[in-house]
C-alpha cells in the first residue's frame, strides 16, 4: 500500500454545551498520514489546538476498534463518513486527498441532545433498552446451556441482528430520527431465540412506547439506517418487527 | 497483613462448604443495604445486575456514556467453560489445572479451582439471558480451541464473544435500572474511597458531563474497574481504561499485587507510525491456522511473496515442534521480539513478522475440491475455493486487518507483533474478593487473583462473570450480614467533607500547572519508558533507570502539564490528566516489582534469568509468593508477601517443545 502525506481543511461543529448556540469553525491539519485513523487525525488538530491555547474537540470514542459504538462524527453528510460497513474510528485517512475540505458535525437528532462539539446523549437508547430489551432470568435459575438445541440458522440470524453497536448512527442517518432499526435489531435477537419467546409480546410493545416517548420519529421505510449502519443491520428487522408488533397487538388485551 | 481466608478442607469442597456456612442477610434487610459498584463492563454489570436482583440496593459507576460500552464489549475469540460438551476429556480439574499451569505456577489454587467450578453456569446463564452463541448444525453449542491446552473448551460468537457476552450483562442490569434496583451513573468517574473508622463507607465521583463532585454512600464498594496496559501508552485496551480507580483505593490502603505481570500479545497488527494512538489486536484463534515466520536472510527486504519457501524460517515451529504455532502467548511473543532484534523483522519499521494463511487457504481449497469429488481442478480455484472457507472462519478480522493496513490478508501474509494487552496483576484480593481495605472488593481484570504470571487466552471473560454472577452474590453476605447493625453514614459525614476537598485539590492543581506539554505527549513518554524497560524482556540495569526516569517524568508532570478549559463542564483532557497521573506512580511500582522479581515467570522475563536456549526460568525456592505492595508515602512502598502453597498441583517446569 503506498502511503502519503496530506494537507485538509476541516469544518468543525463546535458547541460549549447543550446551552449554547454552536457554530463551524475552520482548521487547517498538515502532514497528515494516509496510514493514520480519523480519529488519530483529529488527535493531531487536538494536540494542535492545545498548544495554540484554544480548547480541542469534544468527540466520543472508546475502543477504536469498531465495536463499543462510542465514535459518532458525522463526516462530509454521512454518519460515520464514506466507507461502508464502517465506523468513524475505523476510517482511515486514505479516504481522503491533500486539499480536501472536511466537514464534520454531531448526530442530529432531539432525542440525541449535544452535550458538547461533537458529544451526544444517546441514553435514550439505554431507556429503550430498560423498557423490555432483555430477558427476565435471574442469575442462578439456568438450565444448562445445551438443555435446548437451537436451530443454527434462527442462532445465527439472532446473533446477526445483536451485533448491533447502539452507536446510534441509524437515527442520525434518518431524515425522521426514526431509532427503528436500532429496535428492531434488539426485538429479532431475542424474538428469535426460544428463551424470548415468553416476552416477546410485551417487549415489543413497551420498547415501541418508549422510542416515541423519547421523541425519536417515525419509521417511513426509507432504509437510510441500513444504508449507513457499520454492522449491516437488514432493514428485515423491521419487517420482524412490524409482524410482531401487529402479533402482540391482537393479543395484547389480555 | 495478608489474610487469604482459604477455606479449609479438601479442595473440591472448598467453595461448596464456603457457601454452606458462609452468612445470609434476610431479604428484608437486603433492602436496607447499599452496594457502590464501580465499572460496568463484564465483572461490574454481573455483579450490579446479580446484587440487584438479590434486593441489594445498587448504585454503579462507568465513564462511557452508557454500560454497553465497556472495554469488555472488544474482546473477540471466546470464553473457556469446562462443559466436556466435546467428550474429549474436559473437567473441572482439566481446566484447573490449564489454569494454574498457563499462569506458570504464581496463582492461587483455591481461587482457580473455584474459578474452573462455576465457569459451567456461566454458559448456563448467557444461554439463558439469550447470548447467541455460535451453534453446530444439531442446535448444540459449539466449541473452538485456545493456546495453552489440549481440550476443545472455548465458546464463542464469531470473532465478538465479548460484545455479546456484555450485552447480555448490560441488559440483565439495564432490567434491575428498570425495576428500580439499581441506579445507574454513567458519565461518571470515581475519585475517591471513603473510609470512616476503618471501612469503606462510600465513594467520591465525578460527574463527567458537569464536573462537579459528589458524594455516594455505600456500606460497601465494588471495584470492577478493568485492567491497566495503557501504563504502556499502546496497548490492545480502549482509549479511556485506566488504573485510577484501583490506585485510589491502593493510596488508601489497598495492597496492589504482581504489578509487573503484564500480557504481551503475540498477534497484534504493528506500530505505522508516531501518530499510532492503540493497537489492535488479531485473535489467537488466527494462529489454528496461521504459520508465523520470517525471512531466513537477515535485512531481507523482498515482498513477502518473492521469497521462496526454503527461505523462510518458521521459526515457532522450528524451536517449538509439540506446539508449533500454538504456544501460549508468552512464548510466542518472546520468539518474534528476538528474530526482530536479531535483524530479521519484516515491513518498514522491521518490527514485525508474517501471520501467513496461504498454505491454509491451499489447504482448505484441496479438501473442498476432494468433498465435491473432483480431479485435476487448477490451483487458481482451490485457492479460491479456500478463500472462502478462510473468510467463513475469521472474515471479519481479515476486514479490520484491510481497514487499518490497507492491505488484503488474503493475498499477502498479515504482518504482526506483540502488543501489550492485559494485565494480570492488580488489587490484591482475598478468597472473598475483599481488598485490604475493609468494605472494598476487587473483581475482574481489576483484581490479580486467577491467572498467575500469564492468563490463557478466554479465560478473562470467565473470569470476570464467575466474579460477579457467582463469586461476589456470596461472599458479600457474609460482610454485609454485620453491617446491618449500622446506620447509614451521612454524606455530611466529616470523612466525605475531607475527602472530596482531597479530590478537589488535586483538580485544581491540576488545572493551575499551566504548563507547555500536553497529556498526550507525557503519557506517550512514559509508554515509551515502559515499552523499553519493562516490556516484554526486563533487566535490572533498565528498571533501575526506568525508576529514575519514571520520577523525572513525574515531576516534570506535576509543572509542566498543560491542561485546556476549566473544571466545570465537559473536559475530557482533564480527565485523562487525572489518570495520566496515576499511570505515572503504577509505572514506578510495576518497575520495582519487576526489578525485585528477579526470576522469569509467565509473561515476566528478565533477562538475567534464562535457560541456556533462551528460555524463561523459574525460581520457585525464592519467589513462590504473591508481591503485595503496600503504600507508604511517595515512592515507598513496603512488600508483603503471599506464600503460594501447591496442595494439589505440582509445579514444574512449563514445557512446549
Ligand atoms: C482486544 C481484546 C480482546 C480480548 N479478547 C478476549 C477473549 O477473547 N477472551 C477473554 O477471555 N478475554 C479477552 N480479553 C480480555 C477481557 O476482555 C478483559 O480482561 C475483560 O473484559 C475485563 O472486564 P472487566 O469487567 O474486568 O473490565 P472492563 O470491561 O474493562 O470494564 C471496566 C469498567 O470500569 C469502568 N471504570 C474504570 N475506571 C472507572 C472509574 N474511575 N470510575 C468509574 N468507572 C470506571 C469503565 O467505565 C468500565 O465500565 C480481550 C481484551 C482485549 C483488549
Ligand atoms: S442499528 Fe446499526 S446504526 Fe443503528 S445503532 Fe445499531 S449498529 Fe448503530
Ligand atoms: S471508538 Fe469504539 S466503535 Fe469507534
Amino acid at each position: 500500500m503506498e502511503h502519503y502525506n496530506m494537507n485538509l481543511n476541516l469544518k468543525v461543529w463546535r458547541q460549549q454545551n447543550g446551552k449554547s448556540k454552536g457554530e463551524f469553525k475552520m482548521y487547517r491539519v498538515e502532514d497528515i498520514s494516509s496510514e493514520m485513523s480519523f480519529l488519530e487525525m483529529f488527535d493531531v488538530l487536538n494536540e494542535k489546538l492545545i498548544q495554540d491555547g484554544e480548547e480541542p474537540v469534544a468527540f466520543d470514542h472508546d475502543c477504536r476498534e469498531g465495536i463499543c459504538g462510542a465514535c459518532s462524527m458525522y463526516i462530509n453528510g454521512k454518519p460515520h463518513g464514506p466507507w461502508q460497513a464502517n465506523t468513524t474510528c475505523q476510517l482511515h485517512m486514505r479516504a481522503f486527498k491533500d486539499g480536501d475540505t472536511v466537514v464534520v458535525e454531531p448526530w442530529r437528532a432531539n432525542a440525541f441532545p449535544v452535550i458538547k462539539d461533537l458529544v451526544v446523549d444517546r441514553t435514550a437508547f439505554d431507556r429503550i433498552i430498560q423498557a423490555g430489551g432483555y430477558i427476565s432470568v435471574n442469575t442462578g435459575n439456568a438450565v444448562d446451556g445445551n438443555a435446548l438445541p437451537i436451530n443454527k440458522d434462527k442462532a445465527d440470524a439472532s446473533f446477526a441482528a445483536a451485533m448491533c453497536i447502539g452507536c446510534g448512527a441509524c437515527v442520525a442517518a434518518c431524515k425522521n430520527s426514526s431509532a427503528m432499526l436500532f429496535l428492531s435489531a434488539k426485538v429479532s435477537h431475542l424474538a428469535l431465540l426460544p428463551q424470548g419467546e415468553p416476552e416477546r409480546h410485551s417487549r415489543v410493545i413497551n420498547m415501541l412506547a418508549q422510542m416515541d416517548k423519547e421523541g425519536f420519529g417515525a419509521c417511513t421505510n426509507t432504509g437510510a439506517c441500513e444504508a449507513t449502519c457499520p454492522k449491516e443491520i437488514s432493514l428485515t428487522n423491521i419487517a420482524m418487527l412490524n409482524k410482531e408488533y401487529l402479533t402482540a397487538s391482537l393479543v395484547a388485551d389480555k | 497483613m495478608l489474610d487469604a481466608k482459604i477455606p479449609a478442607g479438601p479442595m473440591d469442597d472448598k467453595w461448596t462448604d464456603y457457601k454452606g456456612h458462609c452468612k445470609l442477610v434476610n431479604p428484608a434487610n437486603k433492602r436496607k443495604l447499599e452496594v457502590i459498584i464501580v465499572g460496568t463492563g463484564l465483572a461490574g454489570a454481573s455483579a450490579a445486575a446479580s446484587l440487584g436482583e438479590m434486593g441489594y440496593k445498587v448504585k454503579a459507576f462507568c465513564f462511557q456514556d452508557s454500560p454497553r460500552r465497556a472495554h469488555s464489549i472488544a474482546a473477540q475469540g471466546g470464553i473457556n467453560a469446562a462443559k466436556n460438551y466435546q467428550n474429549d476429556g474436559d473437567s473441572v480439574f482439566r481446566l484447573f489445572y490449564d489454569t494454574i499451569k498457563g499462569g506458570d505456577y504464581r496463582a492461587r489454587e483455591a481461587n482457580v479451582h473455584r474459578l474452573a467450578e462455576v465457569s459451567a453456569n456461566i454458559i448456563d446463564q448467557c444461554v439463558a439471558q439469550g447470548v447467541p452463541f455460535a451453534r453446530e448444525y444439531g442446535g448444540l453449542l459449539s466449541n473452538r480451541s485456545f493456546g495453552g491446552t489440549q481440550v476443545q473448551r472455548t465458546f464463542y460468537a464469531a470473532g465478538q464473544t465479548g460484545q455479546q457476552l456484555l450485552i447480555g450483562a448490560y441488559q440483565a442490569l439495564e432490567r434491575q435500572v428498570a425495576l428500580g434496583n439499581v441506579t445507574m451513573y454513567s458519565r461518571h468517574e470515581m475519585l475517591e474511597v471513603v473510609m470512616v473508622d476503618g471501612k469503606a463507607q462510600g465513594i467520591i465521583a465525578r460527574d463527567l458531563i458537569t464536573g462537579t463532585l459528589e458524594r455516594h454512600f455505600g456500606n460497601a464498594v465494588l471495584l470492577c474497574t478493568g485492567g491497566y496496559g495503557n501504563v504502556f501508552y499502546l496497548s490492545t485496551n480502549a482509549m479511556g481504561s485506566n488504573v485510577t480507580a484501583a490506585w485510589k483505593a491502593h493510596k488508601q490502603g489497598a495492597a496492589f499485587a504482581n504489578p509487573c505481570y503484564t500480557q504481551i500479545h503475540p498477534t497484534c497488527i504493528p506500530v505505522s507510525g508516531d501518530h499510532q494512538s492503540k493497537l489492535t489486536l488479531m485473535s489467537e484463534s488466527l494462529r489454528n491456522d496461521g504459520r508465523i515466520w520470517v525471512p531466513k536472510k537477515q535485512g531481507d527486504t523482498r515482498k513477502a511473496t518473492d521469497i521462496p519457501e526454503e527461505e523462510r524460517d518458521y521459526y515457532l515451529e522450528r524451536r517449538y515442534p509439540a506446539f508449533g504455532n500454538l504456544v501460549p502467548r508468552d512464548v510466542a511473543s518472546r520468539a518474534a521480539k528476538e528474530r526482530c532484534d536479531e535483524g530479521y523483522g519484516v515491513g518498514t519499521s522491521k518490527q514485525a513478522v508474517y501471520l501467513d494463511f496461504a498454505a491454509a487457504i491451499e489447504r482448505y481449497g484441496k479438501i473442498e475440491v476432494s468433498k465435491e469429488g473432483r480431479t485435476g481442478v487448477g490451483k487458481d480455484e482451490i485457492i479460491a475455493l479456500g478463500k472462502e472457507v478462510v473468510k467463513e472462519k475469521y472474515g471479519n478480522l481479515f476486514d479490520m486487518y484491510e481497514k487499518i493496513t490497507g492491505e488484503n490478508p488474503y493475498e499477502l501474509p498479515m504482518r504482526i507483533y506483540p502488543a501489550v494487552h492485559y494485565t494480570m496483576g492488580g488489587l490484591w484480593v482475598d478468597y472473598e474478593l475483599q481488598t485490604t481495605l475493609k468494605g472494598v472488593y476487587c473483581l475482574g481484570e481489576a483484581n490479580f487473583s486467577d491467572h498467575g504470571a500469564n492468563r490463557l487466552g478466554a479465560s478473562a471473560l470467565m473470569q470476570g462473570l464467575a466474579d460477579g454472577y457467582f463469586v461476589i452474590p456470596y461472599t458479600i453476605g457474609n460482610y454485609l450480614a454485620d453491617e446491618i447493625y449500622n446506620k447509614p453514614v451521612s454524606t455530611d459525614h466529616p470523612a466525605f467533607a475531607a475527602a472530596e476537598k482531597e479530590v478537589n485539590d488535586r483538580l485544581v492543581t491540576l488545572m493551575n500547572i499551566k504548563g507547555k506539554q500536553s497529556v498526550e505527549s507525557l503519557h506517550k513518554r512514559l509508554g515509551k519508558i515502559m515499552w523499553e524497560k519493562c516490556g516484554m524482556a526486563r533487566n535490572a540495569k533498565g528498571l533501575t533507570e526506568a525508576i529514575a526516569e519514571i520520577q523525572a517524568l513525574k515531576k516534570e508532570f506535576w509543572s509542566d502539564v498543560k491542561i485546556p478549559g476549566t473544571i466545570e463542564g465537559f473536559n475530557p483532557e482533564l480527565d485523562k490528566a487525572g489518570r495520566v497521573a496515576d499511570f505515572i506512580e503504577l509505572g514506578e511500582l510495576m518497575c520495582k516489582d519487576a526489578l525485585d522479581r528477579n526470576e522469569s515467570c509467565g509473561g515476566h522475563f528478565r533477562e538475567e534469568s534464562q535457560t541456556e536456549d533462551g528460555e524463561a526460568m523459574r525460581h520457585d525456592d525464592q519467589y513462590m509468593y504473591v508481591a503485595a505492595w503496600e503504600y507508604a508515602g511517595e515512592s515507598n512502598w513496603n512488600l508483603h508477601k503471599e506464600e503460594l502453597k501447591y496442595e494439589v498441583i505440582k509445579p514444574s517446569q512449563r514445557n512446549y517443545k
